[in-house]
């Protein structure tokens, strides 16, 4: 057994694996994280994706030790404490971009991963971004939409950790922060 | 689908890694990031009785200037290096190719060294590192020796890696004053190479002067298009003389056919991608 440290979705946990446990396995059966699903277990679909260390990977092509040490964000920890959807998941709400739900999860985890490094993509640039997530129901087109809408209103937000507590004030951080992040990329 | 039984271990540096490998014998693999192992273990393809995960060796990680050359850790990640500003500026083959290669969330963990050892004849990287002539870095019990690109690819999935050794960094020699171009065909996103080509092209003037060129999926191992190489040494930068050199692209190839496609068109395939790649790397205007 490998003793493994992890915070996911903010909150730590400290247990003994078998070394061949992958990463989805120990999310969904060891911690009940069965928002994070698994579609095809062969790295194809991008169902199971999850931001470890703010990065999106497939968790099940990744085993539960390489990830010790890491943070890792599952769909559950998005929204706020509130109920409040995330912005990407309350644009998926409102688009409708799915029909079966199942590649939702990791849909949106990989959208939320598309858009910390290009807050300003091109339709062509969220296809490019999500080619590693399969939707079997062709929803394609509404899933775009839905991470257009979403990108559109994180630009209108402040850039700042989602969990920094205090509002911005309208008008004057919101509008700036797409030319800051343009500097800074 | 999950692995078989393991033993496992992370070393934290190189030489605690040579170490492990050698304790655990013939049957351990080791593990960069997992993206070529991991579906290998599931579908229980590879079951090795220990797996050596280099993660914890941060030494293996990242991009250092080594003069003429930029070395590339081996644990360093596809995404880290499309981002270092110096592959960018010093060896923009490897970025493009880099980018083609399956899809962000593989690109989050798998390794450029990873990818590289792992010598998959349909991998993006090992034709790259022919065409630019890369020098690996390998480490073992009885030390440190460097093998060229050209050595290093023996046979399908097969490197010139010994089973006691781990490959540390790679040389990438920078080429001022070279056009560069990854060519890839495949008929899905994500989806690997049918046929790629790497060609890396000096220019004087109206003359190609020398071009590098290498196949990806032609074959057991990566191979360089000597005879368009041969055919392009001082050739005029024309469409007419990229033309007739591109179709030599299959010479000395071995493809195989399978359900993407078959031998024959594989090598059809070559001969068209190559005078895009040439065209592309030595700026050639083409028709289409």
């Amino acid at each position: 057994m490998s003793r493994i440290s992890l915070k996911v979705d903010g909150v730590r946990y400290d247990d003994d694996v078998d070394p061949r446990t992958l990463l989805v396995h120990h999310l969904r059966e060891h911690l009940g994280k069965v928002g994070t699903v698994v579609g095809c277990d062969t790295t194809n679909c991008g169902a199971c994706t999850v931001l470890m260390g703010g990065k999106s990977v497939k968790s099940c092509t990744v085993l539960a030790a390489q990830a010790d040490g890491q943070e890792i964000e599952t769909v559950e920890g998005l929204a706020g404490k509130d109920g409040s959807l995330h912005p990407v998941q309350q644009a998926f709400h409102d688009s409708h971009a799915l029909q079966c739900g199942y590649c939702t999860p990791g849909m949106i985890m990989a959208a939320v991963d598309l858009l910390a490094e290009n807050p300003e993509p091109t339709d062509d640039e969220v296809r490019e971004g999500l080619e590693g997530n399969l939707c079997r129901c062709t929803g394609y087109q509404n899933i775009v939409r839905a991470v257009q809408d979403a990108a559109a209103v994180m630009r209108a937000e402040v850039p700042a950790p989602r969990d920094a507590g205090t509002e911005p004030m309208e008008g004057t951080r919101g509008t700036t922060s797409p030319a800051a992040e343009e500097v800074a990329r | 689908m999950i692995p078989a039984q393991f033993e496992y271990a992370r070393p934290s540096s190189v030489q605690e890694a040579v170490r492990a490998l050698a304790e655990a014998g013939e049957d351990a693999k080791v593990l960069a990031g997992g993206q070529s192992l991991i579906p290998m273990l599931r579908m229980r393809l590879a079951v090795p009785s220990t797996v050596i995960d280099l993660g914890g060796v941060s030494d293996m990680r990242g991009v250092r200037d080594d003069g003429d050359a930029l070395a590339i850790g081996a644990m360093t990640t596809y995404a880290d290096v499309i981002r270092d500003p110096m592959v960018r500026e010093h060896a923009p083959l490897v970025v493009q190719a880099t980018e083609t290669v399956a899809d962000r969330q593989v690109r989050h963990m798998g390794t450029f060294g990873g990818a590289l050892a792992h010598a998959d004849p349909a991998g993006d990287m090992p034709s790259v590192a022919l065409a630019l002539d890369m020098m690996f870095d390998i480490e073992g019990p009885g030390g440190r020796r460097a093998v060229p690109a050209g050595e290093f690819f023996v046979d399908y999935f097969t490197s010139a890696l010994s089973p006691d050794e781990i490959l540390v960094s790679v040389r990438v020699p920078k080429l001022p004053g070279w056009g560069t171009h990854y060519e890839k065909f495949n008929r899905v996103a994500q989806a690997w190479a049918i046929v790629g080509v790497a060609a890396a092209v000096r220019r004087s003037g109206d003359t190609i002067e020398k071009a590098r060129i290498a196949l990806t999926n032609m074959g057991p191992t990566p191979v360089r298009a000597r005879g368009v190489e041969e055919a392009l040494a001082g050739a005029p930068a024309t469409a007419e003389a990229l033309a007739s050199a591109a179709a030599r692209a299959d010479e000395g190839t071995a493809p195989t056919g399978d359900v993407s496609a078959s031998s024959e068109y594989r090598s059809y395939l070559a001969t068209v991608l190559t005078r895009r790649a040439v065209a592309a790397a030595a700026g050639i205007p083409q028709d289409g």
